[in-house]
């Protein structure tokens, strides 16, 4: 981009050009000529690809291909390298709206090589091209979905739906990019299992897939690790269990230490918000009471403990200034400490997902066990039947901004694992393949949202949030050709002999929704048509993703920079000091955290732990105060694991 | 007692002064004016008085026995009135006089020591109302209300002059025996309580704080003893439990139902000392909520307090302004929000004591708005200053300021507290007194974490109540009551014998004159602290009189308490105002599973893929297999013990790093 002759045909002519007489194309969504050419001529430094992959591409830009000579709408992203993609079709999607965030107007898409090339009408292109027809229908960017679990196991038992049928599955529902969750047990390394998760992926998936990963057990001796998956790896989001205790659950020291260290890497911390020490009290509670099936979970997981959690969680963010994404927002509260802490400016976003847009939680008082055991989820879908309108209303006016799925399926007889004790009962629903559709007809259909919001939710925020934009979530010159022709007016009904799970069971059973995908181009190929889904296993690639999202980082960014702390210069103190040591008349020795730090006289019994050891001179740790002994209430990461060393 | 109820249902039996507008006619109704006395009004209210006295039902006689029971330790002004409040409902009946007045027999004192005394020509201003009435007082209770009552003679006349007579103050938070680093606050039982009568506050309810490991009941006694030779005015005892395990259970259990104990404060800041995990505060409410009684909560997160105080300390602030930077009103809201929705999970009425910001008000509010049963309390020091002043050059005054959770620096905070306080979605006013002196402060000059906290606050108490709502126009004289006294005295179940102006009341009484004006200043204060953190502000509104269980403390700025004259007034648990509605919702939240066939599908066999992952219900049963790690951990050892062990309900971890360890990173090298 630095050399003269790099600069496409149409920056050199913008300024050699006679003014040019201004012309008006009419109607609210036509094309303003050059409207997206300048928001997607600087692609290559947004583009995610690190580095390394930047300096190579500009090099070898063919200038021949570069034929804006007579189309006043043509575009032509010179130095498109096709570095490393698989031959792709040539396609062309002609005669539908393109719908992105910020607008829509009728034009055709142009891709070849899996990128797209040139948008606008009467476009110029080879002979032989494939025509997709998408007359009277929307063509968007492939649905993003933030937030799934194709791999993560529980309690031993793998999803029912691995990474190839669920990312079929995406597909088929119109989303073309899924970022999955790896889930880290405590005490593995987590470049391994990420690097194991990739291959798999790499392996499995048939779209482009990028990775989050969860955190189970935070120390700082993973500093090292995170700084690697930031920098190297393409990871920039990882999530925290405040829940689950004592198995992944962080305490809020763990929490505002890794949202340090996350903020100084430029990550996005995410947290699964519900409040598992209360939880724990109440499964016990409940489980002694004699509920054991499937309504103990929501009654064990009510909705305020997930709104302390959210606040707690937005809370311990605003202190480290750390960019908070809180995943699965279940409930009307939580959804509304998100927005009012929004208000307040803080920076957090929060995620509904599909099936807490769709329906309820009254369904885990089912008499027939296998349904109420299919909606266990954490946090559970809430009782309140207005809740998923209230979730729909935030997030068309912004409060909530990015729409996932949290796909974790299991099928009956693994949900059956728990059918004596609903504690045990695998967590996880689906939703991956009716995402879009729920949010066209909960939001769009029913006129809360424009088109432009749809795609924002259901694509672009999350581009934006995880910084894969504009090479997802746009359709755009030099975007990859993740694109759906989106039918609004066809419906389909949803039902577990029609969908492309695996899984026996759908939640969304009989739901009836408008709006349906009705051409599917993952990678620049046609992988749905006609109702016929044509998948490649493996086919889906790895997106990496680079840290500092501008998106969320900017405004940490100035933050730092604003909320540097001083203290008060004063000259020191020269009054009287009370003298602690003389006047420790009747308190015991010195239970008290903030003793000083020297041994203490003492009136008790002779202390046999004590020891006259000391060092001289200052020591590092000179600013903790030494305590005497102090019966130990919760050390960290649980109690009394000095017993058993394994 | 309940007795004498029934003896009234009787029509004959009736006393008079109830049974007369009955048996007239209904042409009498006559209006005496807005604020003057509605014939009956008042007695209908406080006759009643002993089928208020709370409590589990049969338990104990309601008031006198406790009372006599507790405190027959030698303390005859104690026992006098105690005895003398049996009476007087049994005797009622036989009364044939006049429709008012209401005569005692069998009044006779063995000590003569009490005074009568008539306060004539007052506005009673209870929380519901006000009225013009007189008050006679005899043997430290109150034993009439009305107008022309019929008193004996030789009796001391107190002239009110239509100034207002109202409830003595009830100060629901004071720590004057709170040490700090083995350093006790410069205020003790006798100061503080000097300090409260001075301002009109006639009762105080202190903290007992122990400290980790100490008994609970020893505690308790110790504070007792002091506070019974010390203090000049009524007191009682929060009880601080500084840590949760199964041996306090039954302290608390005793506290509760022996020593008259019903509110016990718990930590959430504070790490590493007194703070509980939010899984022992979900116990702690549940066993306090069995026990009816109230829970106390310091709301701040103690975690990221203590995050943000090393961090702060490793940025070289060492000022007492690093003191409110480490614990930012955010963290306090929070720890707010925490504490009600625990209290909602458990069922269990929260008091947050010492609400210091605007946000952690709201989020009362809120809670409030959606049904929970909260309360919450401004302290004096919230109520009247702002946080500024940690940023003041004078160390010493910078120091003063500092308590615990800091005064918001936001200076709309006292305005925001006041209008809640108006309008009821904050209850109680305390004052949080712990008074420091500076050279006690200066403990912390080197380290604002080592600076004990605690402000001044008793004595100004209600005056800045008045100032700032009352005069202000915000609130009127009955809500003023009732935030300065009634409402601290139904939630602590001390109601009606403190907190209202009635008949059987005890003679609690403050004259209150709007028109005082007085300018705050260390010199002039009761306090013995060195620094005021209110000096030199204005402030109108003061008592003219107070009187402490029937006798003149304080008049015209003349101080006369006497140490140690003070008793400890019992509470029973289970207050009304705090648990009926927790009581039904107990009723109604009772939890029914769904009953259905048994589940016969095929069942996947967990046992076969347990690829790495603990065994299924790792946190809750298997108490010895544990995953194998991945790697050969060459401290794992094949001890094990076998059969229950008593925490079997804990999860073994493998080897793990620690990086926080209790109490501070590092100190094994350094055992001293």
């Amino acid at each position: 981009m630095s050399h003269e002759d790099d600069c496409s045909s149409l920056l050199s002519r913008l300024g050699s050009d006679s003014p040019r007489p201004r012309m008006k194309y009419g109607g609210m969504f036509c094309s303003v000529e050059g409207a997206f050419e300048n928001k997607t001529l600087n692609f290559e430094s947004f583009s995610p690809q690190t580095q390394r992959h930047r300096a190579s591409r500009p090099r070898n830009n063919d200038q021949d291909k570069c034929l804006a000579t007579t189309g006043q709408t043509m575009v032509f992203f010179s130095g498109q390298e096709n570095f490393g993609r698989r031959e792709g079709d040539r396609l062309i999607i002609k005669g539908g709206k393109v719908v992105n965030d910020d607008q829509s107007f009728y034009a055709d898409v142009y891709i070849e090589d899996g990128i797209i090339k040139q948008i606008g009408e009467n476009l110029i292109v080879p002979a032989g091209v494939k025509i997709v027809d998408a007359y009277s229908q929307l063509v968007i960017p492939g649905g993003i979905d933030a937030n799934t679990n194709l791999r993560s196991p529980q309690r031993g038992l793998n999803p029912a739906d691995d990474l190839y049928h669920g990312t079929r599955a995406a597909l088929s529902g119109g989303t073309t990019t899924i970022m999955d969750h790896v889930l880290v047990e405590p005490g593995s390394s987590l470049l391994s299992v990420f690097e194991q998760w990739k291959e798999a992926g790499e392996q499995r998936a048939c779209c482009d897939f990028s990775l989050h990963l969860d955190i189970t057990r935070w120390h700082e001796g993973l500093f090292e690790e995170l700084e690697i998956l930031v920098k190297d790896k393409g990871v920039n989001a990882f999530l925290f269990f405040m829940a689950y205790k004592d198995k992944y659950q962080s305490s809020d020291s763990q929490l505002y230490e890794a949202f340090c260290v996350l903020r100084d890497l430029g990550a996005i911390a995410q947290v699964h918000a519900e409040n598992g020490d209360i939880i724990d009290e109440e499964q016990k509670k409940l489980l002694g009471l004699g509920i054991t099936g499937p309504e103990g979970h929501i009654l064990s997981h009510p909705e305020e403990v997930e709104t302390e959690a959210v606040y707690r969680a937005v809370t311990i963010a605003k202190q480290a200034n750390c960019p908070l994404y809180v995943t699965k927002v279940m409930s009307k509260s939580a959804a509304d400490v998100i927005a009012k802490a929004r208000k307040k400016g803080m920076v957090v976003y929060g995620e509904p997902i599909t099936v807490s847009l769709a329906t309820d939680g009254s369904h885990y008082w089912s008499k027939d066990w296998a349904t109420a055991a299919a909606f266990v989820m954490s946090p559970p879908l809430n009782s309140d039947p207005s809740t998923p309108q209230y979730l729909t209303s935030l997030l068309a006016c912004g409060d909530l901004q990015v729409t996932s799925s949290a796909h974790a399926t299991f099928s009956t007889a693994q949900k059956a694992v728990g059918k004596d004790d609903f504690t045990l009962i695998p967590e996880g629903t689906n939703g991956i393949e009716e995402r879009l559709s729920v949010v066209w007809d909960r939001a769009v259909a029913t006129g809360k949202m424009d088109e432009n919001e749809f795609v924002a939710v259901t694509s672009t925020n999350a581009a934006k949030l995880f910084n894969i934009y504009p090479k997802k979530g746009r359709i755009a010159v030099g975007s990859d050709a993740d694109i759906v022709v989106w039918n609004p007016k066809d419906t389909r009904t949803v039902s577990a002999t029609t969908h492309n799970l695996m899984v026996e069971v759908n939640i969304l059973e009989g739901f009836e929704f408008r709006g349906v995908a009705s051409v599917v181009i993952s990678g620049g190929r046609v992988v749905l048509e006609d109702g016929k889904l044509n998948v490649t296993e493996g086919s889906g690639r790895f997106v990496p993703r680079k840290a500092f999202p501008d998106a969320v980082y900017k405004r940490i960014r100035a933050r730092s920079k604003m909320a540097e702390t001083r203290g008060v210069p004063r000259g020191s103190y020269d009054g009287p000091v009370h003298d602690v040591i003389s006047m420790n008349k009747s308190v015991p020795p010195t239970p008290t955290s903030r003793g000083p730090p020297c041994p203490k006289t003492q009136t008790g019994p002779r202390n046999l732990h004590q020891s006259g050891f000391t060092l001289a001179g200052a020591q590092i740790d000179d600013h903790i105060p030494r305590r005497s002994a102090q019966r130990i209430v919760a050390p960290p990461g649980g109690r009394s694991n000095i017993t058993s060393l394994s | 007692m309940s007795d004498c109820r029934r003896q009234w249902n009787r029509e004959d039996e009736l006393p008079v002064y109830l049974a007369g507008p009955i048996s007239t006619g209904p042409n009498q109704r006559k209006t005496y004016g807005m604020f003057s006395s509605v014939e009956g009004a008042f007695e209908s209210k406080t006759i009643d008085f002993d089928n208020y006295a709370v409590g589990r039902k049969g338990s104990r006689t309601p008031r006198s026995g406790s009372g006599e029971r507790l405190l027959d330790n030698g303390d005859p002004i104690g026992k006098t009135p105690s005895e003398a409040r049996a009476p007087p409902p049994s005797n009622a009946p036989a009364e044939t006089d006049s429709s008012s007045e209401v005569r005692h027999s069998g009044r006779e004192r063995h000590d003569g020591e009490t005074e009568r005394l008539l306060i004539k020509g007052g506005r009673v201003v209870n929380d519901d109302q006000s009225l013009y009435a007189d008050v006679y007082i005899e043997d430290g209770l109150i034993k009439q209300v009305g107008e022309n009552l019929v008193v004996p003679g030789g009796v001391k006349v107190i002239e009110a002059d239509g100034r207002m007579v109202i409830p003595g103050g009830i100060d629901v938070n004071t720590c004057l025996m709170k040490p700090h680093l083995g350093v006790r606050p410069v205020d003790d039982f006798l100061q503080g309580t000097r300090a409260a009568l001075a301002g009109g506050t006639t009762m105080i309810i202190d903290h007992v704080t122990p400290q980790p490991g100490d008994s609970l009941l020893e505690a308790f006694e110790r504070w007792q003893e002091a506070a019974d030779r010390k203090a000049c005015c009524d007191y009682s005892l929060h009880v601080d439990v500084p840590q949760w395990n199964e041996a306090v259970k039954d302290e608390l259990e005793l506290l509760v139902q022996d020593k008259g104990i019903n509110s016990f404060q718990v930590y959430m800041a504070y790490k590493d000392l007194y703070q509980m995990t939010d899984s022992e505060l979900y116990e702690a409410f549940c066993f306090l909520k069995q026990l009816g009684a109230v829970v106390l909560v310091h709301a701040e997160n103690g975690d990221l307090i203590a995050q943000e105080q090393s961090k702060i300390l490793g940025m070289g602030i060492t000022g007492p302004e690093g003191h409110p930077l480490s614990r930012p009103e955010e963290l306090e809201a929070e720890a707010v929000f925490r504490a009600i929705t625990l209290g909602n999970r458990v069922n269990c009425p929260v008091y947050v004591a010492k609400v210091m910001s605007k946000s952690a008000a709201d989020a009362i509010t809120q809670a409030r708005r959606k049904g929970s049963v909260v309360f919450g309390e401004p302290i004096t020091a919230s109520l009247a200053a702002d946080g500024s002043h940690y940023w003041s050059k004078n160390w010493a005054k910078a120091a003063a300021y500092v308590t615990s959770p800091p005064l918001s620096p936001d200076p709309t905070t006292p305005d925001h507290l006041h209008t809640l306080l108006s309008c009821g979605d904050l209850q109680v006013v305390g004052s949080a007194h712990c008074a420091y002196s500076t050279s006690q402060k200066a403990i912390g000059k080197d380290d604002f974490t080592l600076i004990p906290e605690g402000t001044n606050g008793a004595e100004e108490r209600m005056a800045f109540v008045w100032d700032k709502a009352v005069a202000m126009g915000k609130m009127d004289e009955n809500q003023f009551v009732a935030v300065t006294s009634t409402n601290a005295a139904k939630i602590f179940n001390l109601y009606p014998r403190k907190g209202r102006i009635a008949a059987g009341s005890d003679a609690d009484v403050v004259i209150w004159d709007p028109d005082n004006v007085k300018t705050i200043t260390a010199k002039l204060q009761q306090s013995a602290a060195d620094y005021n953190i209110f000096e030199g502000l204005e402030c109108r509104g003061g008592p003219a009189l107070v009187m402490s269980q029937g006798r003149v403390v304080y008049e015209d700025g003349k101080l006369q308490a006497q140490q140690g004259t003070g008793r400890f007034i019992p509470r029973k648990p289970f207050p009304d105002f705090a648990y009926q509605r927790i009581k039904f919702r107990n009723q109604v939240k009772a939890r029914q599973a769904v009953t259905r066939g048994i589940y016969d599908g095929p069942v996947c066999d967990v046992v076969l893929t347990p690829k790495y992952i603990t065994p299924a219900p790792s946190a809750k049963t298997s108490p010895t297999s544990h995953q194998p790690p991945p790697i050969r951990n060459l401290h794992q050892s094949n001890f094990s013990l076998s059969g229950a062990q008593i925490d079997d309900n804990i999860p073994r971890r493998s080897g793990h790093r620690i990086v926080a360890p209790p109490g501070g990173r590092s100190n094994i090298t350094s055992l001293g």
